[in-house]
């Protein structure tokens, strides 16, 4: 198990009634975490639509994830 | 230089910011608020962003654009908060020597800012509803949860 901050963005926070939260999660990749969190961020996109940062810096889904790291949740992105 | 703001955009100053003596050219573009998406009538616009990230991003969209047409001052501004109707939620300007690149470049940071900055938009719509834009198929999307309406 790894404890693994999680922050939710826009509709992901708003479903999840929290903006972040430190969970311990049997995760190895930026994806593991999103599928592990998937009732409380609620989405059924699949992850490819939603975007994911570690650490402060923008990922792929299949990036490693370690002990200790932020995991950011980005729903589907509408800038503009 | 990339920017979010929670202020009002004020299009003139920002233009003046660009000036440059070698500049030829002047291209800007600005995105407005809009009474309508999809048949639904919208009262206003409600932003978010993960600033941190949306200037790193926002930065290297204005490296790539610079490096593809090579321009001499370029910036973007991002609104986020609640805007009403016609305010400005985005402004890209470009100066160049020429048309060209002034032109290309701000057409390349606005299509580029639009699928890659960590930005949100919550529509508020006429009939009391609102929605996250381009969540249509995230789970809460339409559902009263106590927070939307």
């Amino acid at each position: 198990m790894k404890t693994i901050t999680v922050r939710y963005f826009a509709v992901f926070r708003e479903h999840a009634g929290v903006s972040e939260e430190t969970l311990n999660l049997d995760a190895d990749t930026a994806a593991d975490v999103f599928e592990q969190t998937r009732d409380r961020h609620g989405s059924a996109e699949p992850n490819g639509h939603c975007k994911v940062a570690v650490n402060d810096r923008l990922a792929d889904w299949d990036m490693p994830v370690d002990d200790g790291d932020t995991v950011l949740l980005f729903p589907p992105v509408a800038g503009g | 230089m990339m920017q979010i703001t929670n202020a009002p955009i004020d299009a003139a100053a920002l233009q003046a910011t660009l000036a440059n003596p070698s500049a030829g050219g002047y291209c800007a573009f600005e995105g407005w608020v809009r009474n309508e998406n999809e048949g639904h009538e919208v009262e206003r616009l409600e932003y978010e962003a993960y600033e941190p990230l949306c200037i790193s991003e926002g930065e290297r969209v204005i490296a790539e654009a610079r490096a593809k047409y090579p321009f001499l001052e370029a910036r973007c501004v991002h609104r986020v908060g609640i805007l009403e109707l016609g305010e400005c939620a985005v402004w890209i300007g470009v100066a160049a020597k020429h048309r060209d690149e002034a032109f290309r470049a701000c057409r390349y940071i606005i299509d580029e800012v639009k699928v890659r900055l960590p930005i949100w938009k919550k529509e508020h719509y006429v009939n009391g509803d609102s929605g996250w834009v381009n969540c249509e198929r995230c789970a809460s999307h339409g559902i009263d949860r106590g927070i939307e309406k």
